[in-house]
């Protein structure tokens, strides 16, 4: 008996030891901050780097700057910011003013998945992804909800919005908000039975209109005329791909590796997204949005981007 | 606190001793299912955030990954419950289903990008589970005498709770030093599974079969116990109790919506459940013991209906939310160890893990079918009527198993 305790005690020493080793030596110093004083209003690319978690902004000469901010998926307009902040069973919401000061948080209940702010600033969206047991059989469930920072208004779940006057089907998802210039209405992407699509959201009417199936994580053009999606391909990958809202034409990208990310538009002309590479962590690209030219790699080791202007 | 008054190696069961009986052997494999348990929670609470923010994998994949489950898991707990009476080595069989689980956690590290690797890997994983539970659950009724098993099982989930809750705590203590580093949790996990699989083979005494007729268990008599009315009748229990159970995802939602428990502490209310199931388990399995253990057994489904018609009852806030949480974690502290109990004196020794696997395998399975039933009637009536279908269907299934066990030998020989 003695000889076991004491092989068990050797084990939990030895076992121990690597563990705490392995975690210590993983340990990464606080990331130095490179430039205090970063801000929502000087132009740029805001950024999380991928290996810190932290949000970042890079200058137009390639040169980031580092903030103490971690955050799960970022998103900021017009000086508003939007932080998602992981989390072990619950995330939170973090609204930001210009200079990255906390202006509110709301507590989300899952995984981070998209964030999104109107380009007055004005409206906030999120997605999270809930992994909720086994309530929808296995299957993954998201929850989308809006904030207007004018009024306070909070919408915590779209599900919730009618469907052409309608509700809709206890199983309906929706996932992927992005706004119009008008700060009311909105496009996000509706599941439900089995069928995703484009909808046009009306937040004060507290309704959603769908248009077109098969159109995934929207982002409209500064212009509001187009919108840039990840297309679902037969082989389970996704094609980036600008529907024109006229005459609801696709044109796909230039960027033929799978993206599965909602874009960001730098301007009218060209989106950014995140791509991973090996390992965790990812980098941005960006590529022309009318099916021309190719990828360009904007910032390694980052995702989350969104134009400062 | 009854641990403390354990002593391992004693069969005597004494008043002043009445959780001595439970034995060192029931302690090993607890501490196995405690440090096991603290691993595989510490991957749980982070896989989530390790695929969709570290490895930008979508939602869809993931979904696809999460529904990797019952078919397969089913078959391979047969399976391995078949093989450890065929060559009457139960510990090796488990030990083979807990050190399926530890390198399942290397290899979600090897695994990198790859969503079919990830995907392999945590059904590596779960087949190692699904390897495990029967022949450790029988070793449990072979280690302790008959009168004392709903202690032996309530002290041994107990011990597994524990571990349960700790995980995520684990968890959480390796990603605050480690930062973002999520290969330092499977690792962390990695060598905490290897302790339990050590405290497997240094502590667990197998309870191989007395002479060499309990060898080789040709499938035939596996079969045969098929034909065992005992066997049918605990089947039939099994299969009842699973159906009366909806998933425990709809008590969850159906409270967060009628209550409107702000999002951030939903994912408390699965902490309220599993406090009440890791307070109540060993009394109850003590309780049943001394009051025979169909009772507690039907008391347990009389409280999950209770559950069921509290969620759209008149009681309102925070009561019926401490209410259906006690009650739902009472449910479970009152059946899962307590069938197990009811199970093992009444299946022959050479096929008691066939059986239990059979047993765990029927009541899984009709789980899984109650919870899309119940996810349909949501959809057709709404969640009102769909509950008050669910209170009936315990009531129903409440009124079958009575006279369905009443039948077993259910009361002790002696009392402690």
């Amino acid at each position: 008996m003695n000889r076991r305790i004491l092989a068990a005690l050797l084990s939990a020493v030895l076992l121990g030891s690597v563990a705490v080793g392995y975690t210590v030596l993983r340990a990464r110093p606080a990331p130095a901050v490179d430039r205090a004083g970063i801000t929502l209003d000087a132009p740029g690319l805001l950024l999380r780097d991928t290996r810190t978690g932290r949000l970042a902004v890079q200058d137009s000469g390639g040169e980031r700057a580092g903030s103490a901010l971690g955050c799960a998926r970022l998103y900021a307009a017009a000086g508003t910011g939007v932080c998602l902040r992981e989390g072990l069973a619950s995330a939170q919401l973090v609204l930001l003013g210009s200079d990255l000061t906390e202006r509110r948080s709301i507590p989300l209940n899952g995984v981070p998945s998209r964030a999104r702010v109107s380009g007055s600033g004005r409206m906030v969206s999120w997605t999270v992804f809930v992994t909720g047991d086994s309530y929808n059989g296995g299957r993954f469930s998201t929850r989308s909800g809006i904030l207007d920072t004018r009024t306070g208004t909070l919408a915590g779940n779209l599900e919730n919005f009618t469907v052409d006057g309608r509700p809709p089907d206890p199983d309906a998802n929706v996932w992927g908000v992005t706004f119009a210039v008008d700060d009311n209405r909105f496009y996000a992407t509706l599941s439900t039975g089995g069928h995703r699509s484009l909808v046009r959201g009306d937040f004060a009417a507290r309704d959603l209109h769908p248009l077109k199936d098969n159109v995934e994580c929207p982002s409209l053009s500064p212009d509001g005329t187009r919108i840039a999606y990840k297309k679902a391909l037969p082989n389970g990958g996704w094609r980036l791909t600008v529907l024109n809202l006229a005459d609801l034409a696709e044109t796909p990208l230039a960027e033929t590796r799978s993206v599965d990310d909602q874009a960001a538009w730098l301007d009218d002309r060209t989106v950014a997204y995140g791509l991973p590479h090996s390992g965790t962590g990812a980098d941005v690209w960006a590529v022309p949005a009318d099916g021309t030219g190719t990828p360009r790699l904007l910032a390694a080791d980052a995702d989350s981007p969104a134009p400062l202007h | 606190m009854y641990l403390s008054t354990i002593r391992p190696h004693r069969t005597d069961a004494g008043p002043g001793r009445r959780w001595s009986v439970v034995g060192g052997n029931v302690l090993a494999l607890g501490a196995v299912s405690l440090t096991t348990d603290v691993s595989a929670e510490m991957v749980s609470a982070v896989l989530p955030l390790y695929l969709v923010v570290g490895l930008h994998l979508s939602p869809v994949a993931y979904g696809l990954l999460d529904g990797l489950n019952g078919g397969a898991t089913v078959l391979l707990r047969l399976a391995g419950g078949y093989a450890a009476d065929r060559i009457g080595r139960r510990k090796a069989v488990a030990g083979l289903g807990y050190g399926l689980s530890a390198a399942a956690r290397l290899g979600l590290l090897a695994a990198g990008h790859s969503a079919a690797a990830i995907g392999l890997v945590i059904g590596v994983d779960r087949a190692g589970k699904g390897l495990r539970t029967a022949p450790r659950d029988a070793l449990i009724t072979l280690s302790v005498p008959p009168h004392a098993l709903g202690r032996a099982f309530g002290v041994h989930r107990t011990m597994d709770a524990v571990g349960a809750f700790a995980g995520p705590l684990v968890a959480l203590a390796v990603l605050a030093v480690a930062g973002q580093a999520y290969d330092a949790v499977f690792v962390a996990s990695f060598c905490v599974a290897c302790l339990g699989l050590v405290l497997l083979l240094l502590f667990v005494r197998d309870h191989r079969g007395a002479g060499p007729s309990a060898r080789a268990v040709p499938l035939r008599a596996a079969a045969g116990l098929l034909r065992l009315p005992a066997l049918r009748r605990l089947f039939a229990a099994a299969v009842l109790l699973g159906l009366a159970t909806v998933g425990d995802g709809f008590v969850y939602l159906l409270l967060q919506r009628r209550e409107a428990v702000a999002v951030g502490w939903f994912p408390l209310l699965a902490v309220g459940t599993a406090l009440a199931y890791l307070l109540l388990a060993a009394p109850l399995g003590a309780l049943a013991d001394r009051y025979g253990r169909l009772p507690v057994l039907l008391g347990g489904q009389a409280a999950l209906g209770a559950v069921y018609l509290l969620l759209h009852g008149p009681l309102r806030g925070w009561p019926v939310i401490v209410l259906v949480l006690a009650l739902h974690g009472l449910f479970y502290a009152a059946t899962d160890g307590v069938l197990m109990a009811l199970a093992g004196p009444v299946l022959p020794e050479r096929l008691r893990t066939t059986g239990i696997a059979l047993v765990q395998s029927g009541q899984a399975l009709a789980y899984l079918a109650s919870s899309v039933l119940f996810g349909l009637a949501w959809q057709a009536w709404g969640p009102a009527t769909a509950t008050r279908l669910a209170a009936l269907g315990v009531l129903l299934a409440l009124t079958a198993t009575a006279p369905l066990l009443a039948g077993l030998h259910t009361r002790p020989g002696r009392a402690g």
